[in-house]
């Protein structure tokens, strides 16, 4: 029986087979446009000035906060500007830019080596200063991620290989070609935290990749791959955890308080390199596909310009309506081919002028389907009800705030309602109402 | 250049409500023939009678309404076809007219339309049929329908049980023909129109109860509009509940109705009445907090 979690849809995943069989490659461009913000928190302060010279992994942003982690450059190279530049769909960000020379000089790096004889304590603090955010889509700074409190225990470490959005097969390439790292990985997370068991979950439609990962686990201590039924959102953190544990992250709380801590398998081989190599992170593995002439898996450097990435992969194959960041079900839309790539930026994906045009919202015709969808037991009709008339409070006693915004719902509803986009502006007024309330007392 | 941006899902399923609705077109036309192939040409001009009235008065409603023409949704088509195969073939045009115009326009469009009616259109409309002309209704009717009967029935010997299931008894238009619902039953689960849930439950509670009140099931399944109710309307969207134990509940309700009023009550047809009487219950079943959501425990539910 191959594990799997309730509810859930089943998005077509046709293009997913053209690039699962295309190995990654590399693509290096003249220029980067390094953001600031790109994890979760404070954005960095950059240290450079425009005619600086640098070299790969030398720090160019330091660590802002709490949630603060250093930025690094990643090609070597004259910087051109160190401005505020346009940057998604939010309001101007920090950007450094970098000119390539193309002389690959790299900043002296300090690694620690094996994972398995490195002292453990030296690991989180080598993940801090490797620059390493969440690299699975959260962007959430992983070192924050793995220092528990003394009173947390964490029973399993969980690499997430799902994959489970669509369009996206970075991961599964990944786990194909580097299967040795992103265990590497996962062992020195293990290790860090004192954790005995560590599991890796991969659904059922990447065989290679599980193939690859077994192997890799062989004659590795505590760690082992475990296959899951491919339904979307297998790769959600809370469905994860419900399936390889078979426990639940409190409502509201984070996975550390049932004992898991869920690192995807990009994030795990980006640990690897730097405490194996002390290699920060310089780049990263994503899909370009859609409607570009030649779908690929791209090794990046972190900074890429969209239009230069759309130009390594042979153009748009027509007009482009809509490119967003991500697989379809979750991913962010950018305003023009000018965005640049993040550390958390797993994919790009082109649409057609057809395949962008939203479908006009019809009538709900209680169908329930969106309830059979929600892979945590809500009722969306029910709060989009409350939400369509901005009765926040109502969305919040519906349990809006436990939605994780997954996009099955939408994703299902025959009458094309903006089911998920509405409980993302709730979520928002709610948690922005909290604030105010917080401010006030 | 110039992109859309908007927030995600940027892709939908492929069914909208007007492929739904074509799904439950679709499935009904086994019924359609059969009523035709039994019923000749009376049976196909009631079945257009009433399809074309029923959207005919969703697009006059909407144009005075001056509302957005959704006629292209096709679910005045479903309400159409429902009440015209629920009618005994002999029933006049006028009559047909009349149920399809308050089917769409006091039913469905008073209540706000699409999505907002709380009975079931073409069923409430055929109860407002058989309580105006009872006698046009149910002509036909009591003679191989087998409805009425309170006991073990006699009349089943004037019937085999071969004859109810390929329909070749009299009764409603699309009603008598248990092979024909059943096919229709097996495209609604293939093409995901339908959960089984509903169908399922209310024959099976129907069966169950009706064999302890002493009816054979057979008999329970095979007579009146029990399968053609349990598939096509008790399963209606709008008027069945939302949550999978909710539906379960409604099921029942159904079944046990029926049941009761073929057993104990006045009337020839239970199932028009159940099926209305649960679908007012509906919204109520829903309230019930039947689903467990993921990360709150019980005590925390109870706390608020």
């Amino acid at each position: 029986m191959k594990a799997t979690f309730r509810g859930g849809v089943h998005p077509a995943h046709g293009s997913k087979r053209q690039t699962q069989a295309l190995a990654i490659r590399d693509f290096v461009s003249d220029t980067v446009q390094i953001v600031m913000n790109m994890n979760i928190g404070a954005p960095s302060n950059p240290c450079v000035k425009k005619g600086d010279h640098v070299k790969i992994g030398q720090v160019i942003g330091e660590p802002v906060g709490a949630l603060g982690i250093p930025v690094h450059a990643s090609v070597s190279g004259e910087v051109v500007s160190v401005e505020p530049l346009p940057y998604l769909t939010e309001a101007p960000a920090m950007c450094v830019t970098i000119k390539n020379d193309f002389q690959e000089e790299w900043e002296e790096l300090h690694p620690l080596g094996n994972v398995e004889t490195v002292d453990p304590a030296q690991i989180i603090p080598a993940i801090k200063n490797a620059g390493i955010c969440g690299m699975g889509g959260a962007s959430f700074p992983t070192h924050v991620k793995l220092s528990i409190r003394p009173d947390q225990h964490c029973d399993y470490v969980l690499a997430n290989g799902a994959e489970c959005e669509t369009h996206i097969t970075c991961d599964d390439r990944l786990m194909r070609e580097n299967a040795t790292r992103v265990v590497d990985g996962l062992r020195a997370v293990m290790r860090a935290m004192n954790v005995k068991e560590g599991i890796i979950g991969i659904e059922d439609n990447k065989p290679e990749a599980i193939a690859a990962m077994e192997k890799a686990c062989q004659g590795r201590e505590g760690v082992r791959v475990q296959v899951m039924k491919t339904k979307y959102p297998q790769g959600g953190e809370k469905q994860l955890i419900k399936v390889l544990t078979g426990r639940e992250v409190p409502s509201g709380g984070l996975p550390i308080q049932c004992g898991c801590v869920v690192v995807n398998v990009g994030t795990c081989a980006a640990i690897a390199d730097a405490v194996i190599d002390g290699r920060p992170v310089i780049d990263r593995v994503l899909t370009v596909t859609g409607a570009v002439r030649e779908p690929a898996n791209l090794r990046v450097r972190i900074g890429t310009i969209t239009a230069d990435i759309i130009g390594e992969c042979g153009g748009y194959s027509v007009d482009p309506g809509k490119i967003f960041f991500g697989g379809a079900m979750t991913g962010l839309c950018v305003p023009n081919d000018g965005a640049p790539v993040a550390k958390s930026t797993n994919g790009i994906v082109v649409f057609s002028r057809e395949d962008a045009v939203s479908a006009e919202e019809d009538p709900c015709i209680r169908c329930g389907k969106c309830v059979d969808a929600c892979p945590i037991g809500l009722n969306p009709y029910d709060m989009k009800i409350s939400a369509d008339v901005e009765k926040w409070d109502d969305c919040k006693k519906k349990h809006v705030m436990d939605c994780m915004l997954c996009g099955a719902c939408a994703f299902i509803c025959p009458a094309r309602r903006w089911l998920t986009p509405s409980f993302k502006i709730a979520k928002q007024k709610i948690a922005e109402q909290a604030k105010k309330e917080a401010a006030a007392k | 250049m110039s992109l859309i941006l908007s927030s995600a899902p940027h892709i939908r399923a492929k069914d909208n409500t007007q492929r739904l609705m074509l799904n439950v077109i679709i499935s009904l036309l086994p019924c359609v023939a059969a009523g035709i192939y039994y019923f000749g040409w009376r049976a196909a001009l009631v079945i257009a009678v009433s399809t074309v009235s029923a959207v005919a008065a969703e697009l006059i409603w909407q144009k005075l309404a001056r509302k957005k023409v959704r006629i292209y949704d096709l679910s005045a088509v479903v309400t159409g076809l429902l009440l015209g195969l629920t009618v005994p073939p002999s029933a006049p045009w006028w009559m047909l007219v009349i149920g399809s115009f308050f089917a769409i326009m006091v039913v469905k469009q008073l209540f706000g339309g699409i999505g907002d009616n709380f009975l079931n259109p073409a069923l409430a409309a055929r109860a407002v049929l058989l309580a105006s002309w009872p006698a046009l209704m149910t002509a036909g009717y009591n003679v191989g329908r087998f409805d009425a009967v309170t006991t073990p029935t006699p009349l089943l010997s004037s019937a085999s049980t071969m004859d109810l299931l390929l329909g070749n008894v009299t009764g409603a238009v699309g009603e008598t023909c248990k092979i024909a619902i059943l096919l229709g039953f097996v495209w609604l689960l293939i093409t995901g129109t339908i959960r089984w849930e509903i169908p399922v439950i209310t024959v099976a509670s129907a069966c169950l109860l009706g064999w302890l009140l002493g009816t054979d099931p057979l008999t329970t399944v095979l007579t009146g509009g029990l399968l053609f109710g349990a598939v096509y309307m008790a399963t209606d969207y709008v008027t069945s509940p939302m949550n999978r134990l909710a539906r379960i509940l409604y099921a029942v309700g159904i079944g046990v109705i029926i049941v009761l009023i073929r057993k104990y009550g006045s009337y020839p047809e239970g199932v028009t009445y159940a099926i209305l009487l649960m679908n007012i219950a509906a919204p109520l079943f829903d309230r019930i907090p039947v689903q467990r959501i993921y990360g709150h425990t019980k005590a925390k539910k109870e706390g608020k």
